[in-house]
């Protein structure tokens, strides 16, 4: 693909990066990328990676916006209250650049879904906001061999790994899912917005960085971000041979979905549902 | 004992196994951690036998969900 002038210009500030160039550019416009779970992480992204000229862009999530969400979903805008997410999140992606074919996907990841939907895509990027759909995105990245950026936040605190084939996964480091009864209620937990926007532009950094073939990914590790702190941290952490999924005795051999309570939209947990996107 | 616990430099740990470690170190949901020893991610059912030495490095793993709850 050639650049045209405007997109020479617009990507201006990527193309005289050394690592990017136009060559690099052209190759980010030629990716697909798709974000699971159009929320805190999922949003910033969602804009940064549109704005960088990742050629496609897909999407999923099956909620709609709430007052609740926007102290940190910064995709979504006061006037989207009540929209499907997927739509919300589109609609600014391509008004911040009409480059970029957005695909939408308005839908529960389950495991009956999510191997169909990753396939297409180059670069998975987990938004999501429990423990179900992470372990349902790391053992599907794992059996299509897809590359994935996990991020997690609570409170003050994040983290971030990259996972690629034969690197540490998320199975290595954390086995299961805690019991379900060990849960703390909704309510208890909170989180700083800006928090989201610190993980996310990282996941988006990893994802860019992964198809441009450019410097270190952050994979057989966890960078660990504590807000109240400033401190960042990372820890290498080594493939575990014990482990389930990816280890030498693997016990896992097809997806299931972990049933976890979900949350409605005022904190009081409800009802048992499938990992939401 | 001094042992590194998540990069830091503790000293006068009484605790001889990793089980007692989460409770010396007031770790307030251990069935949210997972625990790396010198490197090596440890099997949950690991942290009762699992003995600490002079100069172990110890790093805590917090399962974090999303931005809704965890």
């Amino acid at each position: 693909m050639e650049l045209n002038d405007e997109q020479i210009e617009r990507y201006s500030r990527h193309i005289i990066l050394e690592q990017i160039g136009a060559a690099g550019q052209e190759k980010r416009l030629s990716s697909k990328m798709l974000i699971i779970g159009a929320g805190g992480l999922g949003a910033p992204a969602g804009l940064y990676l549109a704005a960088a000229g990742v050629g496609a862009i897909g999407i999923a999530d099956m909620d709609r916006v709430d007052l609740t969400n926007l102290q940190r979903q910064v995709i979504h805008h006061t006037t989207d209250i009540g929209k499907e997410k997927v739509q919300s999140a589109a609609d600014k992606m391509r008004a911040i650049n009409p480059d970029v074919n957005v695909i939408t996907h308005r839908m529960f990841v389950n495991a009956a879904n999510i191997r169909g939907l990753i396939r297409p895509y180059d670069f998975v990027i987990d938004g999501t906001d429990n423990f179900a759909a992470k372990f349902l995105i790391n053992d599907a990245c794992f059996f299509e061999s897809k590359p994935f950026s996990h991020a997690g936040i609570l409170r003050f605190q994040g983290q971030i790994i990259t996972v690629v084939p034969g690197s540490t996964c998320f199975r290595c480091i954390f086995d299961a899912p805690p019991p379900p009864g060990t849960i703390p209620s909704c309510s208890q937990a909170g989180v700083l917005g800006a928090l989201a926007g610190v993980l996310g532009s990282l996941q988006a950094t990893e994802a860019i960085k992964y198809v441009l073939g450019i410097g270190q990914l952050l994979t057989n590790a966890v960078l660990t971000y504590d807000a109240l702190t400033m401190q960042f941290r990372k820890i290498d952490i080594a493939r575990n041979p014990r482990c389930r999924l990816c280890g030498k005795e693997p016990e896992i051999d097809e997806l299931t979905d972990e049933p976890l309570p979900a949350c409605d939209l005022r904190g009081r947990k409800t009802h048992e549902r499938a990992a939401n996107g | 004992m001094k042992l590194t616990i998540n990069g830091q430099e503790v000293d006068g740990v009484a605790s001889n196994t990793v089980t007692d470690l989460l409770v010396e170190q007031k770790v307030k949901t251990p069935v949210y951690v997972s625990v790396e020893l010198n490197g090596e991610i440890l099997d949950r059912n690991q942290l009762d036998s699992a003995t600490l030495k002079d100069g172990d490095r110890v790093e805590f793993l917090y399962f974090m969900g999303g931005g809704q709850w965890n």
